[in-house]
């Protein structure tokens, strides 16, 4: 489909439903993240059979995961797609059903796992029935995309096209090998595996769904709208090519990493701990490329909270990358696992790394989306600053947590016996998860900043074209924001 | 050069797919492939029998509300481990658990040998209200486990599964699935009540029961520290104090 003006136009319709949907489930999502927080701190917070932490902690992932993420995934894809393509996406009904269906999924999610409904296999705890649903919209989601590419009308593919090809592919395959299952009932299926071998095909899954949904997707939206907002080109096409294969290579095998000291084959075991130690490399090559994209504007990360958020978040990228691999090596991993270590790790990856790219993408997209200019910058380097200040606070006390806790787990009276009692090392932490609670807070209000400035953009914006506007005309002084 | 011909490769998109799907394939198909042939080579350790049908109705129960957050289920083979919680899990201990449950956090415990080391009653106190017992615990109350009487209506058809599977259930077992389950609580009930806990018709056969089922025969098939050598095991043997 093409305009008046001969250049195509673009579906944007899909986008802006994906773009609202991943703000209200990332609200969602992490309100409920909040209340597991709390729920740590304080037990009484915990609720009858609906809303006790064994149910509320799956609604938080999944919420943040597959609502939030993944919601800006789609919409940073289908907006990135049509302009490398330079064409409209192969076909608006399956790019309706992807929107729709989707959505549905959530929903139908968060109401499963409130009733108890998971196969308790972490960041894949939905039933059978959502998991076929989840892989139909899957294939939707690869055929419109693939549809795009075929149609395209740009010789090249850009490097974000590369990362989020591999985002389609390996998710599919993760997905389907992870949900085999017998059912026994409409919602209750059994394992196709057992026991070891459950645990080696979970955390497969598990290392790889952080991999291909919380990594490659979010690299591919930096590749694409760092380089917008800054206005400058991507640093080395070269450090693209290199990192990319590498990376996808490399990432697959790290999931023993979660099985160490674990009774699966001590082989099997090496393979995490090498792969994850080499991830370091193909990673730290993501996160040079996109800092050093700024070479000679750093004057703008001054000014810009979108290249704020970007920087610190691939800053944060770097450092759960490089803390990842150390985590990974045995004499560290015997001392950190099972303990909140893991949990601040994967918080300073999904708050800073994930959810900063993110946030920064919405902040880019949704002005272009309605025709408009962002409401308040102030309020966007409001929430910038809200949500590092969380982050730290959060992810801080974790760190501290989980190594006291690990070492008073360890320690031992000059007679060889254990020096602490299981209770003695909850009560050890209970200061760190009220200081996280704290920092959790910090961050959502940044989020509900962010919701009050979208709202209002919205308002003074429009989705219909303004009269005498070219379509896909950027708002003349819409720069960096 | 090595780039240009990369520059030919973005050109071309289905190539650019296949190739993408070879480097993520290789990895996967050498982590996941091999342990299906293994899974005939790690046999189930001596005396371990399937879950008995309360009891497997209990573990639904343990993964319905998600006990696995925080609690894991895989002792590691460290002397304070061990001197914690008793012999480091083995493959061959977890071949009838389907999910598997090693759990990722220890925010409580690790449960992997919790079975025994406590009374019934005991269990039935705590999931009433842990700080009755404990009162550092963070730990939720399970209360409402008490109250609501346990589903026995897919019993018989979870067992059915499991054989499918490949777990030893025996005909007679699939189909008495139910009374066996019934016998089995009405013996939990009366350890209970032995104990001196007043027990409602509901609770007699209340989810609590079922779980306490499933959390008594929790790695009691193994009592002592195995030989090091365990056939398909990764465990080397043991580690002083947690480090290498």
């Amino acid at each position: 489909m093409t305009g008046e003006s001969g250049q195509p136009v673009y579906d944007m319709a899909v986008v802006r439903g994906f773009a609202l949907s991943a703000l209200v489930w990332g609200l969602v999502g992490m309100i409920v993240g909040l209340l597991a927080a709390v729920q740590l701190a304080w037990p009484e917070a915990n609720w009858g059979p609906y809303l006790h932490f064994g149910r509320i902690r799956p609604i938080h992932t999944n919420a943040v995961i597959f609502g939030f993420t993944l919601g800006v995934v789609f919409a940073g894809t289908y907006y990135g797609i049509q302009r490398l393509c330079r064409v409209r996406m192969f076909s608006d009904t399956l790019s309706r059903i992807n929107l729709w269906g989707w959505n549905a999924i959530i929903v139908a999610a968060a109401v499963s796992l409130v009733l108890g409904h998971t196969t308790s296999k972490e960041y894949a705890e939905l039933e059978w029935p959502i998991d076929v649903a989840l892989a139909v919209v899957w294939v939707v989601y690869a055929v419109n995309v693939f549809g795009t590419l075929a149609r395209r009308r740009e010789k090249g593919m850009y490097a974000a096209i590369w990362f989020w090809i591999a985002t389609v592919i390996t998710i599919a395959m993760l997905h389907i090998v992870n949900s085999m299952a017998l059912p026994v009932s409409w919602m209750k299926s059994y394992s196709a595996y057992s026991g070891v071998f459950d645990a080696n095909i979970q955390w497969w899954y598990g290392h790889n769904a952080v991999g291909f949904l919380l990594t490659t997707p979010i690299l591919g939206l930096m590749y694409y709208f760092l380089p917008k907002v800054a206005g400058r080109p991507i640093y080395s096409h070269r450090l693209s090519i290199l990192h990319f294969w590498s990376l996808i290579f490399i990432y697959i095998w790290a999931g023993p990493h979660h099985l160490i000291y674990s009774p699966l084959p001590d082989w099997a075991q090496t393979f995490g701990v090498a792969f994850s130690v080499a991830l370091i490399f193909p990673s730290w090559g993501g996160m040079l490329n996109g800092l050093l994209t700024l070479s000679g504007a750093w004057d703008k990360v001054r000014t810009d909270p979108l290249l704020k958020m970007f920087v610190v978040g691939l800053t944060f990228y770097g450092m759960s990358t490089f803390e990842g691999p150390m985590m990974a090596v045995r004499s560290v991993n015997s001392l950190s696992h099972f303990t909140n270590w893991t949990v601040g790790h994967v918080h300073s990856g999904a708050l800073g790394w994930v959810a900063l790219t993110c946030f920064a993408t919405l902040y880019y997209m949704i002005p272009r989306l309605w025709h408009t200019q962002l409401y308040s910058q102030r309020l966007a380097n409001v929430h910038f600053w809200l949500a590092t200040l969380g982050i730290v606070l959060y992810v801080t006390p974790m760190w501290v947590a989980g190594v006291t806790q690990g070492l008073m787990w360890r320690a031992t009276n000059p007679d060889g016996s254990l020096a602490y009692t299981f209770i003695e090392t909850v009560a050890a932490i209970r200061v760190y998860d009220v200081i996280r609670a704290a920092g959790g807070a910090v961050f959502l209000s940044g989020v509900f900043v962010m919701f009050y400035n979208v709202w209002r953009t919205i308002q003074q914006g429009s989705a219909e074209l303004p009269e005498g506007a070219l379509p896909n005309a950027a708002p003349a002084t819409a720069g960096g924001a | 050069m090595a780039y240009e011909r990369h520059a030919e490769l973005e050109g071309k998109w289905i190539r650019f797919s296949v190739y993408t799907f070879l480097a993520v394939a290789v990895g996967g198909l050498v982590l996941v492939i091999p342990p299906f042939f293994l899974q005939g080579t790690v046999e189930p350790i001596e005396g371990l029998a399937p879950y008995s049908a309360l009891q497997q109705e209990g573990r639904d129960l343990y993964v319905r509300e998600a006990c696995y957050v925080c609690h894991s289920q895989q002792i590691r083979p460290f002397k304070t481990e061990t001197d914690r919680y008793g012999p480091y899990s083995l493959a061959g201990e977890s071949v009838y658990d389907r999910p598997f449950q090693f759990g990722s956090r220890r925010t409580g415990p690790d449960l992997a040998r919790i079975g025994g080391k406590y009374p019934d009653s005991w269990h039935w106190i705590h999931f009433g209200d842990p700080r009755d017992i404990e009162p550092r615990s963070n730990m939720p109350d399970f209360d409402f486990l008490r109250q609501t009487e346990v589903d026995l209506s897919l019993t018989e058809r979870k067992l059915a599964t499991l054989a499918k599977l490949g777990h030893p259930y025996s005909e007679a077992q699939i189909t008495g699935a139910v009374a066996a389950a019934e016998a089995e609580m009405a013996e939990i009930a009366k350890s209970l009540r032995s104990d001196g806990i007043e027990l409602s018709e509901t609770e007699a056969r209340s989810e609590a029961i079922a779980l306490i089922a499933y959390l008594q025969v929790l790695g009691t098939s193994v009592t002592e520290l195995p030989p090091v050598d365990t056939a398909g095991s990764g465990n080397a043997g043991l580690v002083e104090g947690g480090a290498r």
